[in-house]
């Protein structure tokens, strides 16, 4: 008869083998030896820690109590791996090209590795699996308490807890020195992963083992196993369409949350393409698993007594027909189950806890440097240990408040349900790059909530955690918030409940929450990073130059990874930059390789901060944005300038076409002035050479017509030396070597003067004025002045060709200046002339009356001597032109 | 002599219209392991519609399932075997063509 005694000293046995075989991998993976450890095979093997002994014990129960329902919680998680190609792959790659180390780091990772995010999901982790790891201690517990025969169900409560805690101590010992052998969670396993899979082959071959000897052995081959299970209590297929599809729905979420798998599936992955075998091979374990539940279930259900837990069927079974080694055989496939389920999930969760909470907190006790003193290594290791423990005695504390009477489904469901809560903000994470840290943080606090108020606590009974009342008549009395019927949903399944509104509403706060928050430069650049990956495997977020001293950098990496291997990889990469020696140049690529290693030790958002603390800046800072924005503004600044450069430019473009116009027109103008000038000049010149010849030839004039032809002589004479002093007149104004004469005259008497020089008011041509506002005493020259109304007089009474010509006189003061108009009302200047009038040569109308086209030059010169200007005036009647003077001139006449 | 420039836009990719055969091959074993999980799906919900009246038994609903387990495993492997030979075949050409066709698109892209 086995005793219990034996049993211990073959799980003793067992586990020294497994030790032996696991540090025989590790050692061959040392040397470079052993490629067949890192074959598909045994991560497909490794993957197999889903089957825990939930599935083992477990599943029979469960089949036992529903029939086909516990096949759900294979069918989805063959879904997911069958389905690999949409989300698995693109997990696994970013795994490893972020160097992710756990789900947490996942999840903070994507979202800006933020800290907060990743201490919230390892809380979750920890609570979520804590009912995981409770129910691998009650399943080895009872097995024992099985083999003791001590009727399962009258237990003594006390052998249970001591045996219970025993495992636990048993469990934590083991999972410390598989786990924590070397620090770098990321530098993988391969010795618990070697471990795991030959866990996996036990169990699945001490579960082939029972149900062949089921069916062959106590059924009678296939068909009488058949009708058996048609003879049950099972054989009507009636699970209910909500559970069946829910559950499965459940197991595939939980599947891609937990840890434990998350852990062997992308940390533990070695080359992306073991997937693709796992994507056929994996189902296929599944499906051999699960092939003899219902069998052993019915033939379970069939010889044993009705009071027994079908829980344990697989183990009482074979005791009851007499096999004990086929029973010990058994156990050891439960065992293996626990134990692999324990040390995968304990790592997984230590490496959460110490990277994303001890760490953390142990740096910021340091003075916020990595590198004052003390051996990161030494904390780290330290950290994992005491979470391990940690997490392994929590799992006994929820076996102790429970009550360990649970089936063993029901409590692996709780946990399903709580780490499922993960799934909308990693597969949002994954797809989505609108997805913030603000929306991971809501959807993930509410559906953790919900699943504490709906499922966790409820799960230790009525009045355990949750009051009676509450449970029946709702928190605070309000029966709307009943947990097992939230919002008036009553008569459903309490797990499917759960899940419909956990998942609800955290894919509700998630969605809504990341619409309405904007997420930060890292957060995008991660979002893009992830969502992206397939685009730019290689390159996680860069490290922007800076001054960072390699030495420092050296001095804490050993600190994290140890020296040799510290001071390989920084010698590995100065020589890649072509140095010698063990500081590299503290490059982009460097800085991001180094994080990447540090993040394997310490965790993503850990390694980030340190380097950060050396180098001094965040991977994208404020700073760089802000670098890129002045960039960018001095890009546009630099077009706008431009932009304002060719407008300036085509101005002067015009200014010169209109400079080039105007050139041209009075080049036009001064060829017409030569030749009006050669002509003025030759007229005269004629008549005086023609009449001096006659004077001088033609004897015998009378004195009357040698009169006559001297004083013609005479007036062309005066007439050319008019014109020449016009020329030299204009030639002294604009060499401005002119003399002003300045003296006090009154304007009323200028414009006397220049009225009567002008020939005054004869030929009907009128000239009014305004005689008061003239009495205006100026100190000017006033001879000058006078010679610029003669000017402006003579010209309309010239060229005025009004029936009736008028010139009007006006004076006005207008601010500082005075203002004299001369208006006539003939029909005044063409536009296109109004630009010229004022040059030298200009005249208009070249047929028309007499003149150089000296003189509104010569006005001209002369008003800007005297400090005013003349102007023609657009718009008015006729021809007008204004004389404006400085007012200083001016002096009030009395 | 210089050679004349391509007459190519530059930045812009220029992708083929067609692929090659094994290419092509390739692309709709990619679609086949898309579609997979969505047949799994479909037939693992049929049982369902068996309920009723004169349910049908566990044995019968067991017998279907498993095979219906073993012919999904199958196919997977099929498939998945299908893209492993290409992969191993033309290494990194089919494989980043594949990987670029299938990132799913996102802002900024």
């Amino acid at each position: 008869m086995t005793t219990p005694n034996l049993l211990v000293l073959v799980c003793i046995l067992y586990v020294t083998f497994l030790f032996a075989v696991a540090f025989a991998a590790d050692r061959a993976a040392l040397k470079g030896r052993g490629t067949w450890l890192r074959s598909p095979l045994i991560y497909t093997l490794s993957l197999s820690i889903y089957c825990t002994a939930w599935t083992f014990y477990g599943a029979v129960g469960y089949a036992a109590r529903s029939g086909l329902e516990f096949v759900t919680i294979y069918l989805g998680p063959t879904l997911v791996m069958i389905g690999w190609w949409w989300t698995l792959r693109k997990m696994v790659r970013i795994g490893r090209s972020q160097r992710i180390t756990s789900i947490a780091d996942m999840i903070s990772s994507r979202y800006g590795k933020s800290n907060t995010l990743a201490v919230f999901v390892t809380l979750i982790a920890v609570v979520g699996t804590t009912p995981y790891i409770a129910l691998q201690l009650q399943s080895v517990t009872l097995s024992f308490a099985a083999f003791s025969k001590v009727d399962p169900t009258l237990t003594s409560v006390v052998r249970l807890r001591s045996t219970g805690l025993y495992v636990a101590i048993g469990l934590a010992v083991f999972t410390i020195l598989f786990g924590t052998r070397n620090v770098d969670a990321n530098e993988r396993h391969h010795g618990v992963v070697m471990a795991i899979a030959l866990e996996a082959v036990v169990k699945l071959f001490a579960l082939l083992a029972v149900g062949v000897f089921v069916v062959w052995g106590l059924g009678d081959g296939i068909s009488n196993t058949l009708d058996v299970i048609d003879a049950s209590k099972i054989a009507e297929w009636d699970v209910p369409g909500g559970r069946w599809a829910g559950l499965t729905m459940l197991s595939a979420a939980a599947f891609i949350c937990l840890p434990r798998i998350f852990q062997v599936m992308v940390v533990e992955n070695e080359d992306e393409g073991h997937l693709r075998t796992a994507t056929w091979a994996f189902p296929v374990y599944l499906m051999l698993m699960s092939l003899f539940v219902i069998p052993i279930a019915a033939v379970g259900l069939k010889l044993m007594p009705s009071d027994a837990n079908p829980d344990l069927f697989v183990l009482t079974l074979p005791l009851l027909a007499g096999e004990d080694s086929l029973a010990i055989l058994s156990f050891l496939g439960g065992f293996s189950s626990a134990t692999s389920m324990v040390i995968v999930a304990a790592i997984a969760l230590s490496t959460m806890v110490s990277n994303h909470i001890v760490m953390p907190i142990w740096l910021r006790m340091r003075g916020g440097t990595a590198m004052v003193a003390g051996d990161v290594r030494d904390v780290a290791l330290l950290a994992r240990r005491l979470s391990i423990a940690g997490v392994v005695m929590l799992g006994y504390l929820y076996f102790r408040l429970s009550g360990a009477g649970t089936a063993l489904a029901a409590i692996g469901l709780v946990s399903f349900v709580g780490l499922s809560q993960f799934l909308p903000a990693l597969m949002g994470g994954l797809f989505w790059r609108g997805a913030t840290r603000m929306g991971a943080l809501a959807g993930l606090s509410v559906g953790f909530l919900l699943w504490l108020y709906c499922l966790f606590l409820p799960s230790f009974g009525p009045g355990v955690l949750l009051p009676v009342s509450v449970i029946e008549h709702g928190l605070l009395g309000q029966s709307w918030l009943r947990p097992q019927a939230l919002f008036g949903a009553q008569g459903m399944d309490k797990v499917v409940h759960a899940v419909m509104w956990s998942m609800l509403l955290n894919c509700a706060a998630f969605l809504l929450v990341s619409l309405l928050t904007f997420p930060k430069p890292v957060e995008r650049l991660q979002g893009a990073q992830f969502v992206n990956v397939f685009d730019h495997s290689s390159r996680p977020g860069s490290w922007t130059g800076g001054l960072a001293q390699s030495e420092d950098l050296l001095i804490m990496t050993q600190r994290i990874m140890g020296a040799t291997e510290a001071q390989a990889l920084f010698s590995g990469m100065a020589r890649k930059q072509g140095l010698t020696g063990y500081l590299p140049e503290p490059s982009t690529e460097f800085l991001g390789v180094l994080e990447r290693e540090l993040s394997g030790s310490v965790g993503a958002a850990t390694a980030h901060a340190m380097i950060s603390q050396i180098v001094g800046r965040a991977t994208v800072s404020v700073e760089d944005l802000l670098a890129v924005a002045d960039e960018a503004a001095q890009i546009m600044e630099y077009s706008s300038r431009l932009e304002a450069k060719s407008a300036e430019q085509a101005r002067t473009a015009r200014q010169l076409r209109e400079a080039n116009d105007k050139l041209t027109k009075l080049s036009v103008q001064k060829d017409s002035f030569l030749s009006q000038v050669s002509h003025e000049l030759r007229t005269p010149m004629t008549s005086i050479r023609a009449f001096s010849e006659i004077l001088r030839d033609a004897g015998g004039l009378n004195p009357e017509e040698q009169q006559k032809y001297s004083s013609i002589i005479y007036d062309e004479s005066r007439r050319l030396t008019r014109l020449l002093d016009d020329l030299l007149d204009l030639s002294v104004l604009e060499s401005g070597q002119v003399t002003l004469n300045m003296q006090l005259g009154l304007l009323s008497d200028m414009l006397d003067r220049a009225v009567a020089a002008t020939g005054g008011t004869v030929d009907g041509f009128r000239i009014e004025r305004d005689l008061p506002s003239e009495q205006i005493v100026l100190n000017t020259d006033v001879d000058r002045l006078s010679q610029v109304f003669i000017n402006l007089i003579a010209n309309a009474h010239k060229y005025c060709d009004a029936d009736q010509p008028v010139l009007r006189i006006e004076v006005r003061s207008a601010g500082d200046k005075l203002e004299i108009d001369f208006a006539d009302n003939g029909t005044g200047i063409q536009m296109a002339d109004q630009t010229v009038i004022f040059e030298k040569f200009a005249r208009i109308g070249v047929s028309r009356a007499a003149g150089a086209g000296l003189g509104l030059a010569i006005c001209r010169e002369i008003m800007a001597r005297l400090g005013g200007e003349i102007s023609y005036v657009p718009g008015q009647s006729g021809a007008a032109f204004r004389v404006t003077l400085p007012q200083e001139m001016c002096m009030a006449a009395h | 002599m210089t050679e004349e420039p391509q007459d190519e836009i530059p930045g812009e990719v220029t992708r083929a219209v067609f692929y090659e055969r094994r290419t092509y091959r390739r692309r709709r074993m990619v679609d086949a392991t898309r579609l997979l999980p969505i047949l799994g799906v479909v037939l693992f919900l049929i049982p369902l519609l068996w309920q009723g009246e004169e349910g049908a038994r566990t044995t019968d609903v067991m017998i279907y399932i498993f095979g219906i387990w073993a012919l999904l495993a199958g196919l997977s492997g099929l498939v998945s075997r299908d893209l492993g030979r290409d992969r191993s075949g033309s290494d990194s050409e089919a494989g980043a063509d594949v990987d670029a066709l299938e990132t799913p698109g996102g802002e900024g892209r």
